[in-house]
Protein backbone atom coordinates (compact mmCIF):
# COMPACT_ATOMS: atom_id res chain seq x y z
CA UNK A 1 0.00 0.00 0.00
CA UNK A 2 1.38 3.36 -1.03
CA UNK A 3 0.05 6.92 -1.15
CA UNK A 4 -0.80 8.32 -4.59
CA UNK A 5 1.39 11.42 -4.09
CA UNK A 6 4.43 9.19 -3.44
CA UNK A 7 3.73 7.20 -6.62
CA UNK A 8 3.57 10.51 -8.51
CA UNK A 9 6.90 11.64 -7.00
CA UNK A 10 8.61 8.39 -8.02
CA UNK A 11 7.26 8.51 -11.58
CA UNK A 12 8.16 12.21 -11.90
CA UNK A 13 11.72 11.49 -10.73
CA UNK A 14 12.03 8.62 -13.21
CA UNK A 15 10.77 10.88 -16.06
CA UNK A 16 13.11 13.71 -15.04
CA UNK A 17 16.23 11.51 -15.13
CA UNK A 18 15.24 9.58 -18.26
CA UNK A 19 17.16 8.27 -20.25
CA UNK A 20 19.34 7.58 -17.17
CA UNK A 21 18.01 5.31 -14.46
CA UNK A 22 16.58 7.13 -11.44
CA UNK A 23 16.71 5.75 -7.91
CA UNK A 24 15.74 6.53 -4.34
CA UNK A 25 13.87 5.35 -1.28
CA UNK A 26 10.63 6.02 0.54
CA UNK A 27 11.41 5.96 4.24
CA UNK A 28 8.94 5.00 6.93
CA UNK A 29 8.90 4.27 10.65
CA UNK A 30 10.70 1.05 11.58
CA UNK A 31 8.25 -1.84 11.86
CA UNK A 32 5.37 0.11 10.26
CA UNK A 33 5.77 -1.12 6.65
CA UNK A 34 4.32 2.30 5.75
CA UNK A 35 6.17 4.38 3.13
CA UNK A 36 6.01 8.06 4.12
CA UNK A 37 9.05 10.18 3.29
CA UNK A 38 10.21 10.54 -0.33
CA UNK A 39 14.02 10.58 -0.58
CA UNK A 40 15.27 10.81 -4.18
CA UNK A 41 18.91 9.76 -4.56
CA UNK A 42 21.51 10.63 -7.14
CA UNK A 43 22.39 7.80 -9.51
CA UNK A 44 26.18 7.88 -9.08
CA UNK A 45 26.51 5.71 -12.20
CA UNK A 46 24.55 8.25 -14.32
CA UNK A 47 23.76 5.45 -16.71
CA UNK A 48 20.76 4.29 -18.75
CA UNK A 49 21.53 0.67 -17.77
CA UNK A 50 22.82 0.83 -14.19
CA UNK A 51 22.13 2.67 -10.97
CA UNK A 52 24.05 2.94 -7.75
CA UNK A 53 23.66 5.17 -4.72
CA UNK A 54 26.86 7.16 -4.18
CA UNK A 55 28.70 5.54 -1.25
CA UNK A 56 28.91 8.79 0.76
CA UNK A 57 25.22 9.52 0.13
CA UNK A 58 24.40 5.96 1.20
CA UNK A 59 26.17 6.40 4.55
CA UNK A 60 24.44 9.75 5.19
CA UNK A 61 21.07 8.25 4.21
CA UNK A 62 21.36 5.34 6.65
CA UNK A 63 22.60 7.59 9.48
CA UNK A 64 19.65 9.89 8.88
CA UNK A 65 17.22 6.95 8.81
CA UNK A 66 18.70 5.59 12.05
CA UNK A 67 18.44 8.98 13.76
CA UNK A 68 14.76 9.22 12.75
CA UNK A 69 13.92 5.62 13.65
CA UNK A 70 13.15 4.90 10.00
CA UNK A 71 13.94 2.17 7.50
CA UNK A 72 13.85 2.16 3.69
CA UNK A 73 10.31 0.78 3.27
CA UNK A 74 10.51 1.22 -0.51
CA UNK A 75 13.66 1.13 -2.65
CA UNK A 76 12.82 2.30 -6.16
CA UNK A 77 14.60 2.61 -9.47
CA UNK A 78 13.65 2.97 -13.09
CA UNK A 79 14.31 0.88 -16.15
CA UNK A 80 14.41 3.15 -19.16
CA UNK A 81 14.21 0.67 -22.04
CA UNK A 82 12.92 -2.56 -20.53
CA UNK A 83 9.99 -3.76 -18.45
CA UNK A 84 9.57 -2.95 -14.77
CA UNK A 85 10.83 -6.33 -13.56
CA UNK A 86 14.00 -7.01 -11.50
CA UNK A 87 17.01 -7.88 -13.65
CA UNK A 88 19.68 -10.38 -12.69
CA UNK A 89 21.80 -7.45 -11.52
CA UNK A 90 18.95 -6.09 -9.41
CA UNK A 91 18.50 -9.48 -7.77
CA UNK A 92 22.21 -9.98 -7.06
CA UNK A 93 22.43 -6.61 -5.32
CA UNK A 94 19.14 -6.74 -3.43
CA UNK A 95 20.02 -6.76 0.26
CA UNK A 96 17.01 -5.43 2.16
CA UNK A 97 14.76 -8.46 2.63
CA UNK A 98 12.09 -6.33 4.30
CA UNK A 99 11.97 -3.63 1.61
CA UNK A 100 9.54 -3.33 -1.26
CA UNK A 101 11.58 -3.05 -4.44
CA UNK A 102 9.62 -0.76 -6.75
CA UNK A 103 10.43 -0.64 -10.44
CA UNK A 104 9.17 1.96 -12.86
CA UNK A 105 9.59 1.62 -16.59
CA UNK A 106 9.84 4.82 -18.58
CA UNK A 107 10.22 3.13 -21.97
CA UNK A 108 6.78 4.45 -23.01
CA UNK A 109 6.60 8.25 -23.05
CA UNK A 110 2.93 8.50 -22.10
CA UNK A 111 2.49 5.66 -19.59
CA UNK A 112 4.62 4.40 -16.74
CA UNK A 113 4.66 0.80 -15.59
CA UNK A 114 4.80 0.76 -11.74
CA UNK A 115 5.37 -2.61 -10.04
CA UNK A 116 6.57 -3.82 -6.65
CA UNK A 117 8.56 -6.87 -5.61
CA UNK A 118 10.09 -8.60 -2.62
CA UNK A 119 13.56 -9.92 -3.29
CA UNK A 120 14.73 -12.37 -0.62
CA UNK A 121 17.72 -14.69 -1.03
CA UNK A 122 17.58 -14.27 -4.80
CA UNK A 123 13.88 -15.12 -5.04
CA UNK A 124 11.60 -12.49 -6.63
CA UNK A 125 7.96 -12.28 -5.60
CA UNK A 126 5.71 -9.70 -7.22
CA UNK A 127 3.19 -8.04 -4.92
CA UNK A 128 0.02 -6.15 -5.66
CA UNK A 129 0.34 -2.36 -5.47
CA UNK A 130 -2.58 -0.66 -3.76
CA UNK A 131 -2.56 3.10 -4.30
CA UNK A 132 -4.47 5.09 -1.69
CA UNK A 133 -5.08 8.80 -1.08
CA UNK A 134 -4.27 8.50 2.63
CA UNK A 135 -3.25 5.74 5.06
CA UNK A 136 -5.77 7.02 7.58
CA UNK A 137 -8.51 4.43 7.01
CA UNK A 138 -6.11 1.59 6.41
CA UNK A 139 -5.22 0.44 9.94
CA UNK A 140 -1.79 1.96 9.76
CA UNK A 141 -1.72 3.84 13.03
CA UNK A 142 -3.28 6.75 14.85
CA UNK A 143 -0.82 9.45 13.88
CA UNK A 144 -2.06 10.14 10.38
CA UNK A 145 -3.81 13.45 9.83
CA UNK A 146 -6.95 13.66 7.71
CA UNK A 147 -6.79 15.48 4.39
CA UNK A 148 -8.41 18.92 4.39
CA UNK A 149 -10.96 18.86 1.61
CA UNK B 1 38.87 0.59 24.22
CA UNK B 2 37.14 -0.97 21.30
CA UNK B 3 35.71 -0.26 17.91
CA UNK B 4 31.95 -0.10 17.38
CA UNK B 5 30.78 -1.95 14.29
CA UNK B 6 27.40 -1.11 12.80
CA UNK B 7 25.78 -4.19 11.23
CA UNK B 8 23.21 -3.93 8.39
CA UNK B 9 19.85 -5.73 8.66
CA UNK B 10 20.82 -8.49 6.24
CA UNK B 11 23.85 -9.53 8.35
CA UNK B 12 22.18 -9.37 11.75
CA UNK B 13 21.44 -13.11 11.57
CA UNK B 14 25.16 -13.45 12.39
CA UNK B 15 25.02 -11.15 15.42
CA UNK B 16 21.89 -12.48 17.10
CA UNK B 17 19.91 -9.52 15.79
CA UNK B 18 22.28 -6.89 17.21
CA UNK B 19 22.52 -3.63 15.23
CA UNK B 20 25.97 -2.86 16.51
CA UNK B 21 28.70 -4.92 18.13
CA UNK B 22 32.13 -4.21 19.56
CA UNK B 23 35.37 -5.48 18.12
CA UNK B 24 39.12 -5.01 18.34
CA UNK B 25 41.74 -4.41 15.69
CA UNK B 26 44.09 -1.86 14.21
CA UNK B 27 42.88 -2.30 10.63
CA UNK B 28 39.55 -3.15 9.02
CA UNK B 29 40.86 -6.65 8.19
CA UNK B 30 41.76 -7.25 11.86
CA UNK B 31 38.37 -5.97 13.00
CA UNK B 32 36.66 -8.41 10.60
CA UNK B 33 38.82 -11.31 11.84
CA UNK B 34 37.93 -10.41 15.41
CA UNK B 35 34.23 -10.29 14.52
CA UNK B 36 34.48 -13.65 12.78
CA UNK B 37 35.86 -15.23 15.97
CA UNK B 38 32.58 -14.42 17.76
CA UNK B 39 30.10 -14.15 14.88
CA UNK B 40 31.01 -17.03 12.58
CA UNK B 41 30.09 -16.67 8.91
CA UNK B 42 30.25 -12.90 8.84
CA UNK B 43 33.62 -12.75 7.10
CA UNK B 44 32.44 -14.77 4.10
CA UNK B 45 29.60 -12.29 3.59
CA UNK B 46 32.13 -9.46 3.26
CA UNK B 47 35.31 -10.85 1.72
CA UNK B 48 36.17 -13.32 -1.02
CA UNK B 49 39.77 -14.28 -1.78
CA UNK B 50 41.08 -11.45 0.33
CA UNK B 51 39.09 -8.65 -1.25
CA UNK B 52 35.96 -6.81 -0.28
CA UNK B 53 32.81 -7.84 -2.16
CA UNK B 54 31.78 -5.42 -4.89
CA UNK B 55 28.32 -5.02 -3.34
CA UNK B 56 29.46 -4.25 0.21
CA UNK B 57 30.61 -0.85 1.47
CA UNK B 58 32.65 -0.50 4.66
CA UNK B 59 33.31 2.87 6.25
CA UNK B 60 35.69 3.90 9.02
CA UNK B 61 33.90 6.84 10.58
CA UNK B 62 32.93 8.84 7.46
CA UNK B 63 35.43 7.36 5.04
CA UNK B 64 34.63 4.63 2.50
CA UNK B 65 37.61 2.28 2.86
CA UNK B 66 37.85 1.91 -0.93
CA UNK B 67 39.35 5.40 -0.84
CA UNK B 68 41.33 4.90 2.38
CA UNK B 69 43.54 1.84 1.97
CA UNK B 70 40.92 -0.89 1.54
CA UNK B 71 40.96 -3.69 4.11
CA UNK B 72 44.28 -2.32 5.43
CA UNK B 73 42.60 0.98 6.31
CA UNK B 74 43.64 1.92 9.86
CA UNK B 75 41.05 1.86 12.63
CA UNK B 76 41.51 3.93 15.78
CA UNK B 77 40.16 3.02 19.20
CA UNK B 78 36.67 4.48 19.51
CA UNK B 79 36.21 4.59 15.71
CA UNK B 80 32.93 3.46 14.26
CA UNK B 81 33.08 0.92 11.45
CA UNK B 82 29.87 0.87 9.39
CA UNK B 83 29.00 -1.98 7.04
CA UNK B 84 26.35 -1.20 4.41
CA UNK B 85 25.28 -3.19 1.39
CA UNK B 86 25.50 -1.15 -1.81
CA UNK B 87 22.14 -0.11 -3.23
CA UNK B 88 22.55 -0.74 -6.93
CA UNK B 89 21.18 -2.58 -9.92
CA UNK B 90 20.40 -2.14 -13.55
CA UNK B 91 18.43 -3.41 -16.47
CA UNK B 92 20.79 -6.23 -17.49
Amino acid sequence: MIRADLVEEIVAHARRDHPDEACGVIAGPEGSDRPERFVPMLNAARSPTFYEFDSGDLLRLYRDLDARGEVPVVIYHSHTATEAYPSRTDISYASEPEAHYVLVSTREADSAEFRSFRIVDGVVTEEEVQVVETYMFAHTGADTVPDKD
Amino acid sequence: MAVTVSIPTILRTHTGGEKSVEAKGGTVAEVIDDLESRHGGLKDRLITNGSLHRFVNIYVDDEDIRFAGGLDAPVQDSSTVTILPAVAGGMR
